[in-house]
């Protein structure tokens, strides 16, 4: 009996002690979590998520204080990588309420005073000044930093209309169960 | 006018359901089963009742406590044929209370647990028929002569309900082993193999089914029969009975010829205990084997060995049982690891080579 | 002639003996037509007409745009009431961009391009450019403009002009019927073809239940030479591309690989009658033949309509519903899309226009998968659809994409054997489409880190320039003074 307890005993305190040893000399350096992360999103530092920058939501994010649905103008895809590189199962279904959408200004309401022009962080709005301006749509990203600084409103962001190019089959509704 | 399709194509579909399968292997199974019930008398007409009875009502309430529609129970002909498959698994003389607890294990504990039709990974009559032979080997070893229904010595109506129903004091007076059981006793007390082979019926009673045994394991013929009958409605392929029959046979020839003494011949594994109900109907359940016809041969083959294997060398007679429960455990591994070539690629997924490419 | 197994595969009930005998009967010209600007794979046309134009049959309605694009031409003389947008036949019902033509009733041709004299003379870059003048596209469904793939022949060593006349698709006859009332043209074109591809060998695959256009075929194949019929066996999906190429050669197409990388140029028999009126005569693709068929249709036809006529319009010539029907498809009934309506047009890869009954679909509340396996012996493609299936249920995309569900063409044959119904094919064309869109914004998202970087970059540039202009400007208001103190 006390050999029984006596020889399991030593046994974990020695692999127990093997196991401290190892974690302590084989360490892996710690992954720059926050860098990877940061690297994943857009980068135009638009704000809407609520932090200052991509840098700053990163950073909560590897803090787990944000979710990874944070990122509006990155979408879906932005959100399953975050959610894969954090080990985290996303819940997309916030996400399906934000719609794509890119910039729309309204020809009859620009100024052309160039200051949506100097706020895009993607240079997807060209115009000169007392011209009109106009978006690139394969360019624009829709992260509305455009709209705030339009002193006309003639700024705003619109669903990217679904085509029968992107179309695609809704998954199979109804439990299989 | 406009009509949004909820569902994309095919928009014809192929008379095929689970209800019709699961009807063709029960019609399958016809034959075997009236001349069991003729060769075994009113006791087994009984057991099968009771048997596919508890299966079906357990499936019933099962599917209820969890809130599923039951009606589904009795459409889809899964629960009533595990029953009949557990019934003839069963020794045709057994109480009502194995026959119940048989199932219980079957369909509450290796179907429903792990999420019912389709979602089990073990047999759910192989389960239901080692729990109890594990728990009350006396009766599930009670095997006994044939007592055809309406033969001067064969009980009848009333004296069959005791049987299975009553007490049963007198089992031992009628029982008898199988030719599995006997060589197995045989062998334990030192006579050779080759010796106690020429006291049980021969090759062609054997194959006819009038000997000892489980309920459906006796008549190899019209199991065999059913077998084909499947096949020929390609419900079910040749690959794992042929490989599981193949290679008990191979492995029982082999080692006959090294020894006689000690290894019953290959023909012997083939015609006795449930081999042809376990390859044809037991081992081909689609919910517990391997989906492609490539694991489908290793599936096959890793049975027939471990049943050759378990009968040769363990303490139970017979074996297909537990081969068929372990192979079980491994189709989801075999699943994972074999798997069709997909066209235009190599085995490993990598694309085909063009010519001239490289 | 010597064929090869195909793997996997299903035989439905074929249903062809409704239309197989029905010669092709010309649609009375409607009332109006819509004829959309995308028919195609590859880049949409670009409308050339505006509204209160007159055109003439054959006239350009909108012209190619980049490499992949296929031009469309006016199907008849009449006006052109808009150019707008309309109902599309696809499931999703979203519009496209469309001519709406309101026929004058003259049938009057305009200036068609001059016929290529001896095509057998004329250059590969002549053939396809004539073939991409006229519009032509895969007619077997793909809608692959046909001229691309004259070009093949340029980078690939090819050996064979495969002609696909397997529709292998139930109901469908307008392939079967073209061969047997055309077969001298469909030979010709094929000839010109593999010309135009330098193939000195060309073989039309027919599977084996249409004996009489494989009597027709062979017939106006013996008239010349290097023409092979092969009958090739029942067994859907035969008329697939590479399953044909595999069952006539052998040959297994590796994946994302085109079958000219294998020596094989596929084309339909229907492509290759288009073709011939082009080279020939000129015209530009603006009918097609479109079976109407299924239980529901009163008397099923093989119609030869103009592009653009409605669906609606084909079903009442074939003397409108014999009973409420339960899906309408645009296609075969294992590859074909549902229509979202009635009133959609007639497009150049339409082979047939389907009304089933609720009896013929046979469609059921999907059960629990039993795992019988069904689905894996019949994939054609060699893929596991039961697992593809559940990772796609689970929300495992990029699993499903591991186990190849990418590979999957949709052919149907899992969805149609499966006992418990289970809608296979639907999954993986959500995965598919889910996949594709995934790519999509994966892409949007490294476009948009480029465009901030660039920006940043040049606003770093920027701020730089201004740093030394300052600089500059103060160096250049401290020398006078220096200069100053050492006076």
């Amino acid at each position: 009996m006390i050999l029984a307890v006596g020889s399991l005993a030593a046994m974990g305190t020695a692999l127990g002690a093997l196991l401290g040893i190892a974690s302590r000399y084989l360490a892996v350096e710690e992954n720059p979590i926050e860098l990877e992360l940061a690297a994943l999103l857009p980068g135009s530092q638009c704000g809407q998520c609520g932090y200052v920058g991509c840098a700053q939501a990163a950073k909560a994010l590897a803090a787990h204080e944000a979710p990874v649905t944070l990122c509006p103008p990155g979408g879906k895809a932005v959100a399953e990588a975050l959610a894969k590189k954090l080990g985290v199962t996303a819940d997309l279904s916030e996400h399906e309420e934000h719609v794509p959408s890119i910039a729309y200004i309204d020809e009859s309401l620009c100024l052309g005073c160039l200051r949506c022009a100097q706020e895009c962080s993607v240079d997807a709005i060209v115009g000169a000044a007392k011209q009109m301006h106009t978006v690139i749509a394969e360019a624009c990203h829709g992260c509305g930093k455009c709209e705030p600084v339009c002193n006309t409103m003639a700024i705003t962001l619109k669903p990217i209309p679904k085509t029968v190019a992107t179309w695609y089959w809704p998954k199979p509704g109804g439990s299989v169960h | 006018m406009t009509m949004l399709p909820e569902k994309s194509g095919p928009f014809t579909h192929a008379e095929t359901s689970v209800t019709r399968t699961m009807t063709l292997v029960m019609a399958a199974l016809v034959p075997a089963t009236l001349f069991d019930a003729w060769l075994f008398g009113w006791p087994a007409i009984f057991l099968f009742i009771t048997t596919v009875g508890s299966c079906m009502a357990l499936e019933a309430l099962c599917l209820n406590l969890q809130g599923k529609p039951f009606d589904r129970a009795l459409s889809d002909g899964s629960a009533a044929l595990t029953g009949w498959l557990l019934a003839m698994s069963l020794p045709p003389w057994a109480p009502w209370w194995v026959a119940f607890i048989a199932a219980v294990f079957a369909i509450c504990v290796a179907k429903h647990i792990f999420g019912g039709l389709g979602q089990n990974v073990f047999n759910p009559a192989m389960v239901g028929r080692i729990a109890v032979l594990v728990s009350f080997p006396v009766q599930l070893t009670a095997f006994l002569a044939p007592h055809p229904l309406f033969a001067a010595a064969s009980p009848g109506f009333m004296e069959s309900l005791t049987i299975t129903f009553g007490h049963a004091a007198s089992l031992d007076s009628v029982s008898a082993a199988s030719a599995l059981g006997f060589i197995k006793t045989e062998l334990s007390r030192g006579v050779p193999v080759s010796e106690s082979l020429t006291k049980i019926p021969d090759l062609m009673d054997m194959a006819m089914g009038a000997r000892a045994g489980s309920f459906g394991e006796t008549s190899a013929v019209l199991i065999l029969l059913g077998g084909l009958f499947l096949m020929a409605k390609k419900i079910i392929s040749w690959h794992i009975p042929v490989t599981v029959m193949g290679t008990l046979f191979l492995m029982g020839s082999l080692f006959n010829a090294v020894d006689p003494g000690r290894f019953e011949p290959g023909w012997f594994h083939l015609v006795s205990g449930a081999t042809f109900l376990g390859a044809f109907f037991i081992a081909t359940d689609y919910v517990t084997s391997p989906v492609s016809k490539e694991g489908q041969l290793v599936y096959g083959f890793g049975i027939g060995l471990l049943t050759w294997v378990i009968r040769t060398f363990a303490g139970y007679p017979e074996g297909m049982a537990f081969a068929v429960l372990l192979m079980n455990a491994l189709a989801p591994i075999i699943d994972h690891n074999i798997r069709p070539r997909a066209f235009g690629r190599t085995r490993k997924g990598e694309p085909l080579a063009v010519r001239g490419d490289q | 002639m010597k064929l090869f197994p195909v793997r996997g595969g299903i035989h439905p009930d074929y249903r062809k003996d409704a239309t197989s005998e029905k010669p092709i009967v010309a649609l009375p010209m409607p009332a109006v037509l819509h004829i959309l600007l995308q028919q195609h794979i590859g880049a949409s046309a670009e409308a050339v007409v505006s509204e209160g134009q007159h055109v003439k049959k054959g006239e350009l309605l909108g012209r190619a745009q980049g490499a992949v694009s296929a031009p469309v031409h006016a199907p008849t003389s009449g006006l052109i009431k808009a150019v707008t947008r309309c109902p599309a036949p696809h499931p999703s019902g979203l519009d496209q961009l469309t001519v709406v033509l309101e026929p004058d009733g003259k049938d009057e041709w305009g200036d068609l391009l001059p016929p290529i004299k001896d095509p057998f003379a004329a250059t590969t870059d002549e053939i396809a450019l004539r073939v991409a003048a006229c519009g032509i596209v895969g007619l077997g469904g793909a809608t692959f403009p046909s001229s691309v793939k004259l070009n093949l022949g340029k980078i690939h060593k090819l050996e064979m002009l495969l002609l696909n006349g397997a529709e292998c698709e139930p109901y469908l006859t307008c392939d079967d019927r073209v061969m047997r009332e055309f077969a001298d043209e469909v030979v010709d074109g094929a000839r010109i073809m593999a010309h135009a591809l330098g193939t000195p060998k060309i073989v039309i695959g027919i599977e084996s239940n249409k004996p009489a256009a494989i009597k027709a075929m062979t017939a106006a194949a013996e008239k010349v030479t290097g023409v092979v019929v092969a009958p090739v066996p029942v067994q859907y999906p035969m008329g697939s591309e590479r399953h044909l190429v595999q069952a006539i050669t052998g040959r297994e197409t590796p994946i994302r690989k085109l079958t000219a990388d294998i020596g094989v140029v596929v084309h339909n028999v229907a492509t290759a009658r288009a073709i011939h009126h082009a080279v020939r005569f000129g015209r530009p693709l603006i009918n097609r033949v479109v079976t109407v068929g299924g239980g529901a249709v009163a008397e099923g036809k093989n119609i030869e309509a103009p592009i653009g006529a409605d669906v609606q319009d084909l079903i009442r010539f074939c003397g409108g519903l014999r009973e409420s029907a339960h899906r309408f498809v645009n296609g075969g009934p294992m590859m074909g899309q549902p229509l979202p309506s009635l009133n959609v047009p007639v497009i150049k890869g339409m082979s047939g226009i389907l009304a089933l009954t609720k009896k013929e679909a046979n469609e059921h509340a999907p059960q629990p998968c039993i795992r019988c396996g069904s689905c894996v012996t019949t994939c054609p493609c060699g893929l596991v659809p039961v697992e593809m299936a559940a990772f796609i249920r689970n929300d495992k995309l990029d699993m499903a994409a591991r186990s190849g569900v990418q590979d999957c063409f949709s052919c149907g044959s899992c969805s149609w054997i499966c006992p418990s119904h289970i809608p296979l094919v639907h999954y993986f064309n959500y995965a598919k489409g889910a996949l594709a869109a995934q790519d999509r914004d994966a892409r949007k998202i490294d476009r948009t880190k480029t465009l901030v970087e660039a920006r940043n970059a040049r606003l770093e540039k920027v701020a730089e320039a201004k740093r030394a202009a300052a600089a500059a400007r103060k160096a250049k208001t401290a020398t006078p003074e220096s200069d100053k103190a050492s006076a």
